[in-house]
């Protein structure tokens, strides 16, 4: 493992249990303990753990529209609930994504905003450039350890440990009394099943994970099963169907752009729509166990290159392959069959709607 | 990591039983622990014959693809049947229940390319 790599205020609990360390956006991450299909298992029908703490926040102060906050994230804010979240993009001006993020309305004019961890310092130069000068602007990513407790039981387990948190509704938030600590909890996660995510002072990072452990139905989950877990209810992953040089339409993001308000890409987005996009992400299920990978590429029926995957695994719910990727606007039709792999090997599978579990206990 | 004393091993974590004139095939503990849960395997047809270490099955894992080459030229006798729905029987059990295919073997002093268990021991040793 690189030295210069950083390290979360959990990582001599990721080693002392044996997991498997690996480089993700210049964090040293866990990405397996047990194994992934075991984790990804933990988390859809107990509850598993997940440091998170690598994820950047900032947190803001004033008027969102007039310290300029409100134009450099795609969805609507300034009439957001306060203790509620809203998920959205940063555009270039071309369109692109910068990052994908979640807004939290801490107080009427009080905004944390969590992003991810390789675009964090990108991320806080960009919004810093665009803030009203003067604006009050803390970059508290290092200061801020995170656990996502993620799956069915999620609930019953943190709720002795922070009463109260069972009256949050799907993307809200509040403060709670925890391990001693004040801290920000919000019913979010990135698997598909009921979870909070955790905010909470960085040092104290480690105690709060081993108390949580103490929990029969609780074991630690890794990036690899949480990368299985996201797929699974088709959501994005930065880097992969988010990029900067993406439009944030052909990733297929259009419930999360507001035009009625003004923001960055607005312009070149307005403008791609009249013209019509040239690719669109799909989902597709391979009619076999085989896994779609990342950088394969995608064929019609006819065996035509019509695109190429940006996220694939092995399905362990419908047992099969599964893959989004980007195609051709025209080949994107459901239920159309198309190949994926390369020009040596085919393997057939049918697009689908981006979703691939659909029953998760998310909502309940 | 468990590794058999009489089998004989690749560089690409192969291992090879050989019975007179015929080998079982599989991939050793350090190769099914490196690739993590196996979803699927690509098994070849019977009567396949294939050079010594060219590719003649494929393993995929949640995590990534990886091509498995035969240790020893042959011909196929049998493949696992089993791994097409059970793959993960090679995460179980490498070296028995995960089995990939049995070949009869076309040349015998291919061996003299093989590492024994303590050849492999000290490979293993000397890249973790």
């Amino acid at each position: 493992m690189q030295a210069t790599l950083q390290k979360t205020p959990l990582y001599d609990n990721h080693t002392s249990l044996d997991a498997r360390i690996v480089e993700f956006g210049g964090w040293a991450m866990p990405v397996q303990y047990d194994g992934i299909l075991a984790e990804y298992k933990q988390t859809r029908t107990h509850t598993a753990l997940f440091d998170i703490s690598h994820m950047g926040e900032f947190i803001m102060e004033g008027d969102c529209v007039e310290i300029g906050l409100d134009r450099l994230v795609t969805s609507a804010i300034a009439d957001m609930p306060i203790k509620s979240c809203r998920y959205g993009a940063m555009l270039n001006e071309q369109g692109g994504v910068l990052d994908d993020l979640i807004v939290f309305r801490i107080e009427k004019e009080k905004w944390f905003i969590v992003v991810n961890a390789s675009t964090t310092e990108k991320d806080a130069q960009h919004i810093q450039k665009h803030l009203k000068p003067g604006t009050t602007f803390q970059d508290v990513s290092l200061k801020t350890g995170k656990i996502d407790i993620q799956g069915p039981l999620a609930r019953e387990v943190l709720s002795p440990l922070a009463p109260g948190i069972e009256k949050l509704n799907f993307y809200t938030f509040d403060h709670f009394d925890l391990l001693g600590q004040h801290v920000l909890i919000s019913r979010t996660g990135y698997t598909g099943e009921l979870g909070y995510e955790i905010y909470f002072p960085w040092e104290h990072t480690p105690e709060l994970w081993q108390k949580l452990l103490e929990h029969k139905h609780v074991k630690p989950a890794g990036l690899g099963a949480r990368d299985l877990l996201r797929l699974e209810v088709g959501y994005s992953l930065y880097g992969h169907e988010l990029d900067e040089n993406t439009s944030v339409l052909e990733s297929g993001l259009n419930r999360f752009i507001d035009f009625k308000k003004n923001f960055f890409g607005k312009e070149s987005l307005l403008k791609q729509k009249e013209s019509g996009l040239k690719r669109k992400l799909i989902g597709f299920i391979a009619d076999s166990r085989r896994s779609p990978r990342q950088g394969h590429k995608i064929y019609s029926e006819s065996q035509d290159e019509i695109g190429e995957v940006t996220s694939g695994s092995f399905s362990p719910h419908l047992q099969k392959g599964i893959g989004l990727g980007f195609v051709l606007t025209e080949e994107g039709i459901r239920d159309k069959k198309i190949f994926f792999g390369n020009d040596k090997n085919k393997i057939p599978a049918i697009i689908t709607p981006k979703i691939f579990y659909k029953n998760g206990s998310l909502k309940d | 990591m468990e590794i058999i004393d009489h089998y004989l091993y690749t560089k690409e974590h192969e291992w090879i039983n050989i019975e007179e004139n015929q080998g079982t095939i599989g991939i050793s503990e350090y190769a099914q622990s490196s690739l993590g849960d196996i979803t699927f395997v690509e098994l070849p047809a019977a009567d396949d014959e294939f050079d010594q270490a060219a590719q003649f099955a494929s393993v995929e894992s949640v995590k990534a693809a990886s091509d498995i080459y035969s240790p020893m030229s042959g011909k196929i006798i049998e493949v696992n049947e089993d791994l097409v729905e059970e793959p993960e029987l090679i995460n179980k059990s490498a070296y028995e229940n995960g089995w990939i295919a049995k070949i009869k073997l076309a040349d015998l002093s291919e061996t003299e390319d093989l590492m024994t268990a303590d050849d492999y021991r000290k490979f293993l040793e000397s890249i973790v």
